[in-house]
């Protein structure tokens, strides 16, 4: 792909004249050598499948291999039913499909990576929760997760969206932004309130380490998935309220690079540091006969 | 799909949990179908690493086996692949050695070939030894896999031959034991060599080995 920047993206987007899921479309289709359509019908292939994982995880109780996690997505809709969430209910189903993603995700489920595996429940719980409850049509979640799709792959150029590269940032951090992205793309944002939406997104999960216990992608990443994808609304907000970043996008990019570069290995998906070395960790690790 | 693919973000649809530790496990186990190719009554798995210490919470082990036997990144039946197999024996070894990636892994097929291959990040694979030859293949591609006698001429003598058949070369990698040695080489194509193409190599002297490794879907 041409498009290497946020910067060339939003040129792109002006010279052109056209939002950034056209152009992520076409990119798409020329790359794959094929028509637009296709690319759009196999993007609706994906939000068909992150809408099936949300429905087998929202009535699922099976828990993981280590016995620990796997009940929590049925508590909310249980408390929520009682008493409405402060925030409403477009942030119930936003934590209750991502916590139903991530979990379908550990018992072995079928998900979408997205970008990872661990990070799997972010960009669903966004689109397929706001859609549902202000009635977007299902070519606008297209245009979403397009969108988020040329996000994530305009970061993964510069940084590999992997834990062990550059922390939770990578990850978690990463599927935020897209998920800001879609977001903002889905309620009517411009290219430039897209782009910010990014920024801010990543600006505020800078530093985010990976330390999973006992190398699970359990925990904390689990739960990691319903605050982030919260997280993403926030940034999207922001970005349609007309909020910018002082600091362009590109150069948010290049900070979660460095910062993951700092970051010291024992936190980069080693579980050999952070909440991995907990004194219940350690604990947890010698139940599981895990040796580190 | 390459990585410049938005699909490389949004997708493989998958069983979970880990894209590297159980997606990348069935692909390895899928390329090592594909490059052995015949049935099969026994297979051993040597995990490496990070494979050896968390691969039972990630179905890294129910991943290779499933792969080995066909069953795609997304099948349901991988979650419960051992109840499900009868007439092959398997079996697992753990193993601590810096010297290997952190996520990989030994596949030992009958007593006959050994196919080992790294877990990269993201589903992504690569396998990099075959029966003690080192090899470059990561599934992205359809490739020629070829072991022969190392001479002057024998690079362009088959890619003469993929030529003919309007073929574009799209990677190459050599390797040797030493000078006149066994050598092996990779030819990654942008679209898939027939039987009479692969024949072709097959007949020339001192080519020992030559055999199509499909791509990964």
């Amino acid at each position: 792909m041409a498009i290497l920047s946020f910067q060339d993206l939003l040129e792109h987007t002006k010279k052109e004249n056209k939002s950034i899921y056209k152009i992520a479309q076409e990119e798409e289709a020329a790359l794959a050598e094929t028509d637009v359509d296709v690319i759009r019908l196999k993007v609706t292939e994906n939000l068909i499948a992150m809408r099936e994982a949300i429905k087998n995880g929202l009535t699922s109780t099976e828990k993981s291999v280590s016995n620990w996690c796997g009940d929590d997505c049925v508590k909310l809709p249980e408390k929520y039913k009682r008493k409405h969430a402060l925030f409403g209910q477009i942030f119930e189903k936003i934590t209750t499909y991502a916590l139903a993603t991530a979990e379908e995700n550990l018992r072995m489920g079928r998900i979408v990576a997205c970008p990872t595996a661990g990070s799997c429940g972010i960009v669903p719980a966004v689109i397929v929760a706001v859609s549902e409850e202000e009635k977007i049509p299902e070519s606008k979640q297209i245009d979403g997760l397009l969108t988020a799709g040329i996000v994530g792959l305009i970061i993964s150029a510069k940084v590999r969206l992997a834990g062990a590269v550059a922390g939770c940032q990578a990850e978690c951090g990463v599927a935020s932004a897209m998920a800001a992205a879609a977001l903002t793309e889905m309620l009517g944002g411009t290219p430039g309130e897209v782009i910010q939406a990014v920024s801010l997104a990543l600006k505020n999960i800078l530093g985010l380490t990976c330390d999973p216990v006992c190398g699970l992608v359990e925990v904390p990443c689990i739960k990691r998935n319903a605050f982030l994808a919260v997280h993403a609304v926030t940034a999207a907000e922001l970005a349609l309220c007309g909020v910018e970043s002082k600091i362009p996008a590109d150069e948010v990019v290049d900070t979660l690079k460095i910062t993951g570069q700092l970051m010291s290995p024992l936190l980069k998906e080693t579980s050999q540091g952070g909440l991995a070395k907990t004194k219940t960790a350690l604990e947890l690790e010698k139940k599981l006969g895990i040796k580190g | 799909m390459t990585e410049q693919s938005i699909f490389s973000v949004i997708s493989p649809i998958m069983v979970g949990p880990s894209s590297s530790h159980t997606a990348g496990a069935v692909r390895l186990g899928l390329m090592a179908r594909n490059i052995y190719k015949d049935s099969f009554s026994k297979v051993k798995f040597v995990l490496h690493n990070s494979f050896a210490t968390t691969g039972f919470g990630h179905g890294t082990d129910k991943g290779l086996l499933a792969g080995l036997l066909g069953y795609m990144v997304d099948d349901p039946i991988i979650k419960n692949i051992f109840n499900l197999i009868k007439d092959v024996e398997y079996s697992y070894e753990y193993v601590q050695d810096i010297s290997r990636f952190p996520n990989s892994v030994d596949i030992i097929i009958d007593d006959k070939m050994k196919i080992s291959g790294d877990s990269v990040g993201a589903g992504e694979i690569r396998i990099n030894r075959i029966d003690g030859f080192d090899v470059n293949i990561n599934g992205n591609y359809d490739t020629i896999l070829m072991i022969y006698k190392d001479k002057p001429g024998m690079i362009s003598t088959v890619s003469d031959i993929i030529q003919k058949y309007k073929i574009n070369i799209a990677t190459l990698h050599c390797g040797r034991s030493s000078k006149g040695g066994t050598a092996s080489m990779c030819i990654e194509l942008d679209i898939p060599a027939g039987e009479e193409l692969t024949d072709k190599i097959r007949h020339l002297k001192d080519v020992f080995f030559v055999t199509n490794v499909r791509k990964l879907k």
